[in-house]
């Protein structure tokens, strides 16, 4: 087995698409979450009520910045590791701990402040990292053809 | 009654952990196997982009996992506290996941990305406690 190349394929353009992925994330869920309160309980005799739901201006914002997010989730999957991007996507939640606190006012316990500590620091540590250790496919051409699996 | 409430809501958590984790698994392999997507912009433009990742048969079966995470996340949050569901969702996900980009994907985790893996992983489970 070939050992796999490591490779540094961040640059700034790519930082951004990362950012875009936890603000995507993390605001698409809070106006989900505050739509589906609107809503009220779906059970599922009416599941149909989930069509219904996208018609609710918060799930429908929230569905336009999960597909923000998705897009460039998928972008970031295809020049960096999922375990590159992990910690990153979990930066999440270290946002939503800072809406709280500095735009809701909330009082936040000892414990989540240092688990925001913690995965700031996860975060900053693995950035330093290679971020492609996977060997590579041969690129797709743009017929749309399947890559070759094993080598010439 | 609260017995029954508490078992609704762990079927829920694992539903989504399996659904998240196989999702991110299984969309991180297909777009492994699409390649470099700005890469592949420069020579088959945008049109091209979107032509070779929905050719690839995996995207299909990771975006079924997604679409159902998501329709059951809607469904948890209007019956069930956020507040629970999401901090318990995440941090056993993350695991999993963690696990999965290393024995499914075969992603090389050195020692900074274990380290950093388990340190956010402490972090995600210490908003999960509280």
């Amino acid at each position: 087995m070939v050992k796999p190349e490591h490779v540094y394929s961040m640059n700034a353009r790519r930082y951004l698409v990362l950012l875009i992925v936890v603000i995507g994330s993390t605001l698409g869920d809070a106006f989900l979450s505050r739509g589906m309160k609107q809503l009220g309980e779906i059970t599922f005799s009416r599941w149909d009520d989930l069509l219904l739901a996208i018609s609710n201006p918060w799930v429908a914002g929230g569905t336009l910045l999960l597909v923000l997010f998705f897009t460039s989730y998928l972008s970031a999957l295809s020049w960096a590791d999922l375990s590159y991007i992990m910690p990153a996507t979990a930066f999440g939640n270290v946002l939503t701990g800072l809406i709280a606190r500095f735009a809701l006012h909330e009082r936040i316990p000892v414990t989540r402040w240092a688990g925001i500590f913690l995965i700031t620091a996860g975060v900053g540590f693995i950035a330093r990292g290679p971020s492609l250790t996977v060997k590579r496919t041969k690129h797709i051409s743009a017929s749309g053809e399947q890559p070759c699996k094993g080598e010439p | 009654m609260i017995m029954h409430h508490h078992i609704f809501e762990l079927g829920f958590v694992i539903v989504l952990v399996l659904f998240n984790s196989w999702g991110d698994l299984l969309m991180a392999r297909s777009m492994r196997r699409v390649g470099d997507v700005d890469a592949l912009r420069t020579r088959a433009g945008i049109i091209g982009v979107i032509r070779a990742v929905l050719s690839t048969p995996l995207f299909y079966a990771a975006l079924l996992c997604m679409a159902a995470g998501y329709f059951s996340l809607l469904t948890a949050l209007s019956r069930l506290d956020l507040s629970v569901v999401i901090p318990a969702v995440s941090s056993i996900t993350y695991l999993t996941t963690l696990l999965g980009a290393r024995f499914f994907l075969r992603e090389h985790l050195d020692l900074r990305r274990w380290a950093a893996g388990l340190v956010v992983l402490c972090g995600v489970i210490l908003l999960a406690l509280d």
